[in-house]
């Protein structure tokens, strides 16, 4: 697929990498610093063009005529949506994804369309991953929490410890365990290693497990795990930039949140908008305001300032001084391996939380959604089957009859309102959702060729 | 350095399999002319295919993806050692020394066209086909080839690309991805030398000749199946033909591809290079036409014109087949002729020398330093046809053009060390490293090179490559940092 990137921020030079590196994308990149683009493309098989993103002669430069996907990614939600718009009435781009980070434009649905600005998809980076930081501490001892099939399933990363009555035992007991509940483990990560969930593989103490669950069956599967937390009340957030701001917000109304802003003036008007949020204004990394502000009570501190430095040693310091939990926003992946084996508890890839809503737009078949885990290296997935049972090789068959690609897993189906976790005789029928892991996102291809075969129709 | 070495030998390995592949097309012309050079052929195929195969086994444990130094020396690795058993075959069948082999198949590869070899139309067909196939090779680049064709090269792709492809600025692709850029470019190629073979044959000459002498024009190599070289045709739309697809082999490969895919010759007027091509060799072949003329080297002016096109483009654009013996001429001619090929291809053509986008910028360079003298608050950038230059390629093409005279300079002082007369040791220096191939002097193009001690040759085999690959990359790897870990 052809695709140019417009703006070589850090979302656009993530994007423009997990993209380039799968061999049927051609990327180009448009972005005014030619610096940043020299750099890129010594690393990247890419194309780059500098210049205006939203210039026509630029995007005619950058090839803009034959390409399939335009994904306006700058720091301006206005040069973005300009620049889909541009590149739909002058060339018929099929497909314009946009960063638009206002609130003031997605509320209003009604500008975007055909007729309206031509944006087909619009994605807010700082949303996404406000929601994730919140689904994370309504889950306490969860590492991930993703949504497919608008949230009716999720995908749960957890570190599995002692104490959990499932730890030490074989995966095929989980049923006797909780008999109301269903679950599916869909891959085990052993020191780094991806293991292979069978009835018969062993929890071990300090493995990383991923299992598919509906929303409701999730807490009752964590406690097999890990011994059960308390639900996070006192949530201590540090930086008051977008996403420290909306997770105020999103947080506010069921726990006791503090916010702690180094810039005065910000501080203010954050607190002229939150109503019940403690906004204090001062350092995070300021030993004496944490111990005031009972540091060591909160259950969660999540350093989310735009300095990933100042993230890493301000929730050092706060898990030093009693924090339960600690996370923090980092954006160098070499960084979130470092620390994620040391004190802190989370870290947060900002990029990996965008880079799955893009992901799903240059997938081959109908995939509804992406999540890039385990920095880029493992993938989930939502696909739409579609087709009739003799042109598929998915439909009318048992999944025990499905030939997946090594390292996959299907792990749910969800069918109209319903959330079936998959077993050996679920049989697949047109228009399920299936609810895939990869452990290695190269097999993708595979994947892709098994489900699109059935969307050969389309 | 084991661990900079090993992984750079391990691709190269990979590289010198496909190689011993290409030696199939000089043996199925041995099978089917049931010439005598066959098992010269076999041995070499297979020897050049175990050695490949046998390195990349030995290295297997050190694959890894390469870095940009990594790059940087798999191309000069590769440049160096093909010849090395791209000669093999040549040495087994001929006569002649290995440094002379070694010397051929360099000349081949870099496109030069010297040779050290007389009698060349009574050697066996299959030999002739390998000279003028590495020529062929050469000519787009063997790496670019490797780019093209093998996927895994990928991201160290575009440093390999940068270290083997002429011309001062190679940031831009012509596609996103570089293997298809490789192929592209490739694809172009192959064109425009399958074009030149058909108009060759229609011109008069044999099927075998066609081919390799579409091949020699078309890479700018200067080989011939004739020691007279062209002019053992006598003809005149042979003589055309050639001139023509010199020209056209001397301009930017990009800029043929644009005009394809606009179906159009607009895309020339654009390539402020391929203007100052064109412009200074018509004015360099009717001067010198009429400076013949004058001189009374040739009676009437119709044949002065006709030889001095074909001379002149040939030697200009570094190719190197020549009708007449040259080096005969009024003094003036000739020495202008080999300046021109300095200077007259393109940046991303087969051509060797300084190339002319370089001329252009320093030129321009030099007129902005002449109007800062008297403008001292000026701000002016400096542009080539209507693109502004940044000042980062004004200063590595300075250093470019520095290295590549005190190149010259160096080598043109060890032939004179070495027992050469002036004329023979500069004019040989400057055709190797602008890979044009004959000479003056001893080495002209009525004699060739085999006149030279080993020594000499051999010094004239490094100006081959140092001129292919644009100097840097050849004399990077003298510097201590690139084997520093």
């Amino acid at each position: 697929m052809k695709i140019i990137i417009l703006g070589a921020g850090q979302v656009g030079r993530t994007a423009a990498y997990h993209l380039s590196r799968e061999e049927a994308n051609d990327v180009t990149v448009i972005d005014m610093n030619e610096e940043i683009l020299r750099d890129l493309q010594d690393r990247l098989d890419i194309r780059t063009v500098n210049g205006n993103a939203a210039s026509p002669k630029i995007l005619e430069a950058a090839g803009i005529a034959g390409t399939d996907i335009l994904v306006a990614l700058t720091s301006s939600d206005e040069v973005n949506m300009l620049a889909c718009h541009i590149a739909w009435t002058l060339y018929r781009t099929p497909k314009k994804i946009a960063r638009v980070r206002s609130a003031d434009y997605t509320e209003r649905e009604r500008i975007f369309g055909e007729n309206a600005v031509a944006v087909d998809v619009w994605i807010s980076p700082e949303q996404l991953v406000t929601e994730y930081i919140a689904r994370l501490i309504r889950y306490p001892g969860a590492l991930q929490v993703l949504d497919f099939a608008d949230g009716r399933v999720r995908l749960v990363g957890i570190r599995a410890l002692q104490g959990g009555p499932l730890v030490g035992q074989a995966l095929s007991t989980l049923r006797e365990h909780i008999p109301s509940a269903d679950a599916r483990v869909a891959a085990i990560y052993r020191a780094g290693k991806s293991v292979k969930p069978e009835g018969t593989t062993v929890v071990e103490d300090g493995d990383e497990v991923f299992f598919l669950a509906a929303r409701k069956d999730i807490r009752v599967v964590m406690k097999e795990l890990r011994k059960a937390e308390a639900p996070a009340r006192r949530v201590v957030i540090a930086g008051g930039g977008n996403i420290g701001f909306r997770l105020a917000i999103e947080l506010e109304d069921r726990n006791q949140v503090k916010l702690i802003e180094r810039d005065a003036k910000r501080a203010r008007r954050v607190s002229e908008q939150l109503k019940s949020t403690t906004v204090l204004h001062g350092d995070a990394a300021d030993e004496e305001l944490l111990l005031e502000e009972n540091i060591d009570s909160a259950d969660v501190f999540a350093a989310l300032t735009n300095s990933e430095e100042a993230n890493i040693l301000s929730a050092m310091l706060a898990k030093r001084l009693g924090a339960h939990k600690v996370m923090a926003l980092i954006n160098k992946p070499s960084y979130a391996e470092l620390i994620e084996s040391g004190s802190i508890d989370v870290a947060i890839s900002p990029q990996t939380v965008t880079i799955g809503s893009l992901l799903a737009h240059v997938r081959r078949g109908d995939v509804v959604r992406v999540h890039s885990l385990r920095r880029g290296a493992a993938e989930a997935l939502e696909v739409v089957v579609h087709g009739e049972a003799d042109s598929s090789k998915v439909i009318g068959r048992r999944i025990e009859d499905i030939v997946l690609p090594e390292g996959t897993t299907l792990g749910a189906v969800v069918r109209g309102e319903d959330v079936i976790i998959a077993h050996h005789d679920t049989t697949v029928q047109p228009d399920d959702h299936l609810i895939l892991f990869l452990t290695d996102r190269r097999h993708i291809e595979a994947v892709e060729k098994l489900f699109q075969g059935s969307a050969s129709f389309l | 350095m084991k661990d900079i070495l090993l992984p750079v030998a391990h691709v190269f390995a990979l590289v010198m399999m496909v190689f011993a592949a290409t030696m199939l097309a000089p043996l199925i012309m041995a099978v089917w002319g049931l010439d005598a050079a066959l098992w010269s052929f076999v041995t070499s195929a297979l020897a050049t295919f175990l050695i490949g195969a046998l390195l990349w086994l030995a290295t297997r444990h050190y694959r890894r993806e390469l870095k940009t130094r990594d790059g940087l020396m798999l191309v000069a690795l590769t440049w160096v050692a093909l010849p090395a058993v791209a000669g093999f075959p040549l040495w087994h069948y001929l006569p002649i020394s290995y440094t002379n082999a070694y010397f051929e198949a360099a000349s081949g590869l870099t496109t030069s066209g010297a040779t050290t070899l007389t009698g060349i139309e009574f050697l066996p067909r299959s030999i002739n086909l390998w000279r003028h196939l590495l020529s062929w090779l050469g000519g787009m680049g063997i790496i670019v080839l490797a780019v093209a064709i093998l996927p895994m090269l990928g991201v160290g792709g575009m440093q390999i690309y940068r270290a083997e492809m002429p011309g001062p600025m190679k940031d831009s692709k012509l596609t996103p991805r570089i293997g298809q850029t490789a192929k592209l470019l490739w694809a172009v190629y192959a064109g425009l030398t399958a074009a030149c073979i058909a108009c060759l044959r229609l011109a008069g000459m044999n099927w075998f000749d066609a081919v390799c002498h579409g091949f020699s024009a078309v890479s700018l190599g200067g080989f011939s199946t004739y020691d007279a070289s062209i002019g053992h045709f006598n003809s005149l739309p042979i003589e055309m033909v050639l001139t023509l697809f010199e020209i056209l082999a001397a301009l930017n490969f990009a800029t043929h591809y644009l005009a394809w895919t606009q179906r159009g010759v607009k895309a020339y007027f654009r390539d402020a290079e391929a203007k100052a091509v064109l412009g200074v060799l018509s004015a360099s072949c009717v001067g010198l036409a009429i400076f013949l003329f004058l001189k009374g080297s040739y009676a009437d002016f119709p044949t002065a014109l006709r030889h001095a096109v074909f001379n002149v483009v040939s030697v200009a654009t570094d190719s190197g087949l020549h009708t007449q013996d040259y080096s005969r001429w009024p003094i003036f001619a000739p020495m202008w002729m080999l300046f021109l090929g300095c200077i007259v291809a393109s940046s991303g053509s087969t051509g060797g020398g300084i190339k002319m986008i370089r001329t252009l910028v320093l030129a321009k360079q030099a007129h902005r330093e002449l109007n800062q003298l008297v403008h001292p608050n000026m701000v002016r950038p400096l542009k080539v046809g209507g693109t502004i230059i940044a000042n980062r390629v004004v200063f590595a093409v300075l250093a470019f053009v520095f290295l590549y005279f005190m190149s010259v300079a160096g080598l043109v002082f060890v032939q004179l060390a070495s027992g050469l007369d002036f004329l023979t040791a500069l004019s040989a220096i400057v055709a190797c490293i602008n890979n044009a191939g004959p000479g003056l002097g001893l080495v002209g193009p009525g004699s060739t090179y085999a006149v030279l001690t080993d020594f000499q040759i051999w010094v004239c085999s490094a100006a081959m490559l140092l001129g292919r690959l644009e100097v840097f990359t050849i004399l990077v790897l003298f510097t201590p940092t690139l084997w520093r870990k």
